[in-house]
């Protein structure tokens, strides 16, 4: 990512509505069936470089299946029927020629609750940067440090890098698994309510971080915490039953709701 | 109706105090007998020396050597190539086969009807093939036997720890770009490692204390075998072929190795339970 583009679109709001128009994800008619159930009905929208977009709705409507939709993590359940086209940078990711694994490091995930390898702190960051073939000792060490400092992780755990990562706490677990994400150098990074399981502090740190990484990465954003979308969101994508009813800027969404059950959900989740 | 549930829950309550306390009787009494029998028989000869002389009529000579050395060799050896096969195919069924859940439940349907299929049944399968190639009981044919023996339960209980392991971590490990192998060996194996190393115990105790799959395979001597074609002695042949003498002396060598045996795996098993994650 070249940061001197980066600092002209924060700068220059003609290049900055330029780089609005480009889309990194394109989602045209998907749709994800399970046994019996229709879970994602004809979803089409685009998500834009260098935002937060913000899958909003509540509990059940989809938002999880279409996130990990995007990485095709949904290969993993062999329920799940999906069809459709996601593309990602212009490549079609369900094309059964290109590499999943390549495809599934431009991003990084955050789930609801942090997963650590079961390894040290130190190699829960080199893993990812070893399979993407940095062998290197040096960088890989400077790696680790970079992006623990990026999610104000190092100053707590710079004595015992060498020690299991299971043993933090889930706050520690969260900003770790970020920093894991982050070290592979992601374009998007994919998060589905990171902060649901963590204590404030912990989740503020997160929300930080997110506003600071919104110049380099594109984010996508699940939750069903209206105020939390607030704060964070630039887009809004609203959701209810497997269907997307509304997206646009986030002002739009929250000042000016067109549905009926837009209206209805902003009104009770204040 | 209250009154009803009230005695209801004090019967079963009792029923299954009773039924406890009896199963633990048991127990208690079978160490106590093989005790009661086998220690003033035991001694640093007998497990220290091969027999010699007349060993089998007077039970004085020598000791059982060559069946702690033979059960030692041989159940180390087929837990090892069980090991070999058990843990990849373990990983296959949940990495690969939870995409085809019915598959995987006919394989882990199947992998159970072989860990019940009685023990002399691998001896008599494991005799047929040794007569077909022409060989010999020897070592080496008693190691692959039992190796076929405790290999579906050494899968199966790998299976059953794998199971456990989060589906978030798998998304987690896919997500940084692993592939499946990667996660298989870098993610699974390092996460369920406890589990597996009691599965691997498991095996072991059962693989050490079984006599019928050896009774045709692995043969009987006074020796300690040198090769995979010697014909070895294992422990629980020993206590069966001692137990069948006319003589007390001789039979209470069986009782001494019954000690060795169950100490054995007495120690295998808390091992395995201390390995066991907790949660
Ligand atoms: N693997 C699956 N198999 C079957 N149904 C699923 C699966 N994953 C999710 N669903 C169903 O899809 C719907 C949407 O789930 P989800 O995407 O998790 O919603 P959200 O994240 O918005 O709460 C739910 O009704 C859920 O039961
Ligand atoms: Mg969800």
């Amino acid at each position: 990512m070249p940061s001197t583009l980066v600092n002209m679109q924060q700068k220059n709001i003609t290049v900055e509505s330029i780089a609005a128009t480009v889309p990194v994800v394109e989602i045209d008619k998907l749709n994800v069936y399970s046994k019996g159930s229709h879970i994602l009905k004809n979803v089409s929208t685009v998500i834009p470089k260098n935002k937060i977009t913000v899958l909003l709705g509540p509990s059940g409507c989809g938002k999880t299946t279409l996130l990990k939709c995007l990485n095709r993590l949904t290969d993993l359940y062999p329920d799940l029927k999906v069809n459709g086209s996601i593309r990602i940078d212009g490549e079609d990711i369900f094309d059964s020629r290109k590499d999943i694994t390549a495809i599934r490091q431009k991003m990084g995930l955050l789930l609801q609750r942090p997963y650590p390898l079961p390894m040290s702190i130190y190699d829960n960051i080199a893993y990812g940067l070893k399979l993407k073939g940095i062998r290197s000792k040096k960088i890989i060490s400077e790696k680790v440090e970079k992006h623990l400092k990026e999610v104000a992780l190092w100053e707590e755990v710079k004595d015992r890098l060498k020690t299991s990562a299971q043993r933090l706490s889930i706050g520690q677990q969260q900003r770790l698994c970020l920093a894991r994400g982050l070290a592979v150098e992601p374009e998007i990074i994919l998060a589905d309510e990171p902060s649901s399981a963590l204590d404030p502090i912990s989740s503020r740190v997160i929300e930080e971080e997110f506003i600071r990484l919104k110049s380099d990465y594109t984010i996508i954003l699940v939750t069903h915490i209206l105020r939390q979308a607030k704060r964070l969101a630039d887009n809004v994508i609203f959701m209810y039953y497997g269907e997307i009813i509304e997206s646009g800027p986030a002002e739009e969404i929250f000042e000016n709701p067109q549905s009926e059950i837009l209206k209805e959900y902003l009104h009770v989740g204040h | 109706m209250t009154l009803r549930r009230k005695w209801e829950e004090k019967f079963f309550h009792g029923l299954s105090a009773i039924v406890t306390l009896l199963i633990v009787l048991v127990l208690v009494h079978l160490v106590w007998t093989i005790i009661a029998k086998g220690a003033s028989s035991l001694s640093w000869k007998v497990v220290s020396e091969p027999p010699n002389g007349s060993f089998y009529f007077t039970g004085e000579g020598g000791g059982f050597l060559n069946a702690i050395a033979g059960s030692f060799y041989l159940a180390v050896s087929a837990v090892i190539l069980s090991f070999l096969v058990s843990l990849p195919v373990a990983l296959f069924l949940n990495i690969y086969l939870i995409k085809v859940p019915r598959l995987l439940t006919a394989c882990r349907f199947f992998l159970d009807v072989l860990w019940g299929i009685p023990s002399i049944v691998y001896g008599a399968f494991g005799f047929l093939i040794l007569m077909y190639l022409g060989y010999r009981n020897s070592l080496g044919a008693g190691i692959i036997t039992v190796a076929t023996l405790i290999s579906p339960i050494m899968i199966r209980s790998m299976d059953e720890v794998l199971k456990t392991i989060p589906i978030g971590l798998q998304e987690a490990s896919y997500a940084l770009g692993s592939t499946k192998t990667e996660t298989a060996f870098k993610i699974f194996f390092k996460q369920a490692f406890p589990g597996l190393a009691t599965a691997v115990l498991l095996a072991f105790g059962r693989g050490i204390g079984d006599a019928a799959s050896v009774l045709f395979t692995a043969g009987f001597t006074d020796l300690v075998p040198h090769s995979l074609g010697d014909p070895t002695a294992t422990l629980p042949l020993f206590i069966f072929y001692q137990l069948s003498s006319p003589s007390e002396s001789v039979q209470n060598l069986a009782y001494a190795a019954s000690i060795v045996l169950t100490l054995i795996i007495l120690v295998v098993s808390i091992t395995a339970r201390l390995l066991k994650p907790k949660r």
